[in-house]
């Protein structure tokens, strides 16, 4: 039985990164198909593929691009390829193994929607990417993909990467495009919203790469095929990042209720060491973790938000036995607070507050009532802030608190934590010795 | 300055004619690349290009953590110890390399050789720990590799 592979099936092939191979392959046949057919339609089959954004919010793509207001132009496409959420690396290879597939995927999105001008932000850290993107551009502008006439039609599209310069907050999307403006990354407030408006105060799109790089795929096999690929109202297939302490961490692509359990322990080989797993976080950092009992379920959005977590951005983080589950939330929140862009008071006071709390816990420097005023602020931040940012520092802890307390009263009681100098896992101290192969 | 001007031209065509403010981000890296680092003068540089308020080239150099607004070391060495990271033995490595280089995190060597200091998550997780050395990615980094890394800079 073969399973079937929309992203990450020219993965490997030598030069799959350059034009020449894309075409071999059958490449731009399906931005050729797209340009002979009526935007609207193109728009619709999106529409019946049942494909939702791979950014975090799983979105559904059709009906975000049905949102632009029928007569204000220009409208831009941003595509975001900021990938900064911890546990999230799957952006970055396609863009390194297959350029073409997302610029093709692009041309056909801005087809349909009467869009001439797109930036890719790309985050500043994926130098290699970012240069690699840019050539494979420059090959789609020689070849006439992108310019004044896309492939001979009286279509014009220009497309260009903008690096950032570190900084999570720009991955959310109206950061996004406070940054592409040459601001700082403050959030705007919502609404407005960027499809009515954007960037420079135009009807902007905003969709992952991942999300784009799906779209040829469905103009050549049609919507219905994608749906068919998944399960209720979402299609096709999806891009699950794995790491911590698996055998075999690395970018999966899978059906998009596949199941967690399944990934972890036959996908990945299960834990280092032949250990038990403790936790599970499903989605990238901000996604509430998962008790090891919870964890045979389907990964599909919907399914993920019935048990309480989301699916966000298919990043899965596997913590083993041997770790200390505060230490661990206790770097989470770090990150948050790092991040927080300062704009709003819960957010800016609630991630330092949250992170000192749990870093006393850590240490064994806190009380009872600690965990409890610890409890008490995430409700503080929960919907009090501009953007999901203060949600997402939040969701952890929340948690972590519910399915863990225990383990944080431990640390109250014990005045320190009981995993001493082995608080982040047995694996760290092994995986060279153990692992042999990390799968990308 | 001449390459200065020469790239930042190209850059500029990137943008729509009455948006040359969007090119903030590259401007200031490209004089980062070129200067060392963001003094005033370059900050006041890049805004008086753009058109922008020099507040405005402030407020973007000292957001981004890419950005430089003091001088560092000859060489920046950046080390994941996010959440994925640390699991796989990014906290430990901290640890080692703060002590073996003799400096806090973000601290330079008294030899003004190596800047050196924790970030966060690279987008790396699946092939953890990771760190940036001058913007190049290290991936699947064992103790020995970091200090043959480190050992190769000058
Ligand atoms: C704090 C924060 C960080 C985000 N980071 C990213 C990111 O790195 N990449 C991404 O594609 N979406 C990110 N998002 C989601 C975007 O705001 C947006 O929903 C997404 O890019 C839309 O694309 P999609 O519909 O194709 O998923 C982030 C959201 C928030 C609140
Ligand atoms: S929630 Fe946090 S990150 Fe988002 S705008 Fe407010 S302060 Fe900034
Ligand atoms: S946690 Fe280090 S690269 Fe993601």
């Amino acid at each position: 039985m073969s399973e079937t592979l929309i992203l990450s099936q020219r993965w490997g092939k030598k030069d799959s990164h350059t034009l020449a191979s894309y075409r071999a392959d059958g490449g731009y046949r399906s931005l050729e198909k797209a340009l002979g057919m009526d935007p609207p339609a193109i728009v619709n089959e999106v529409k019946v593929s049942n494909l939702r954004g791979r950014g975090g919010a799983g979105f559904a793509t059709g009906l975000k691009w049905s949102f632009l207001p029928k007569d204000i132009r220009p409208r831009y496409l941003c595509i975001n390829a900021d990938e900064s959420e911890p546990g999230t690396f799957k952006d970055r290879y396609i863009i390194a193994h297959d350029p073409h597939m997302l610029i093709e995927g692009i041309a056909i999105a801005c087809y349909a929607n009467d869009i001439h001008l797109a930036y890719v932000y790309i985050r500043g850290e994926f130098k290699k990417q970012a240069q690699i993107l840019h050539d494979a551009i420059q090959e789609a502008y020689a070849a006439g993909i992108l310019g004044p006439k896309v492939m001979g039609r009286d279509f014009s599209l220009d497309l260009h990467v903008h690096r950032g310069a570190g900084a999570y907050i720009c991955g959310e999307e109206s950061a996004l495009m406070e940054s592409l403006e040459g601001k700082k990354g403050y959030p705007r407030l919502k609404p407005p919203f960027p499809a009515v408006v954007g960037l420079w105060g135009k009807p902007t799109i905003i969709n992952n790469v991942e999300t784009l790089a799906n779209v040829p795929w469905i103009v050549e096999h049609g919507g219905a095929a994608f749906a068919a690929l998944g399960t209720g109202k979402s299609g096709g297939t999806r891009l699950f990042c794995v790491s911590g302490h698996v055998v075999r961490p690395g970018v999966y692509e899978k059906p998009v209720h596949y199941n967690l359990k399944k990934l972890i322990m036959e996908d990945c080989g299960g834990v280092v060491g032949g250990r038990k797993v403790k936790a599970v976080i499903p989605g990238g950092s901000s996604a509430p973790v998962l008790a090891a009992h919870e964890i045979d379920v389907s990964m599909e959005f919907d399914a993920l938000k019935a048990v309480g977590t989301m699916a966000g951005s298919g990043g899965v983080i596997v913590m083993d036995e041997s770790t200390c589950l505060v230490r661990a939330l206790s770097r989470i929140s770090m990150f948050y607070a790092e991040e927080s862009c300062g704009q709003c008071t819960p957010c800016r006071e609630g991630t330092s507050w949250m992170e000192g709390i749990i870093h006393r816990i850590e240490h064994g420097e806190a009380s009872a009532a600690d965990v409890d005023r610890l409890e008490q602020l995430t409700g503080n931040i929960m919907g009090n802030t501009i953007c999901a940012l203060g949600d997402a520092a939040a969701m952890p802890v929340q948690s972590f608190l519910k399915k863990f307390k225990p383990e944080f009263l431990a640390h109250v009681e014990g005045r320190g934590c009981p995993f001493g100098d082995h608080a982040w896992g047995l694996t760290q101290e092994s995986r060279e010795a153990v692992v042999g192969e990390m799968r990308v | 300055m001449a390459r200065f001007n020469a790239e930042l031209g190209v850059i500029l065509k990137r943008y729509p004619e009455d948006r040359k403010a969007a090119a903030m981000i590259p401007a200031l890296r490209l004089g980062q690349e070129i200067f060392g680092w963001l003094s005033p003068a370059v900050q006041l540089l890049c805004a008086e290009r753009l058109g922008t308020s020099p507040a405005r080239a402030e407020e973007v150099a000292t957001f981004y953590v890419m950005l430089e607004t003091h001088p560092h070391g000859r060489h920046v060495v950046e080390l994941c110890t996010s959440i994925g990271c640390s699991l796989s033995g990014a906290h430990r490595m901290f640890q080692a390399l703060k002590q073996k280089l003799g400096v806090e995190n973000g601290g330079t060597t008294a030899d003004g050789r190596v800047t050196f200091r924790e970030v966060e998550c690279l987008g790396s997780c699946g092939t953890a720990p990771a760190m940036l050395v001058d913007e190049d990615m290290h991936e699947r980094l064992t103790l020995e590799k970091v200090e043959k890394i480190l050992g190769g800079l000058k």
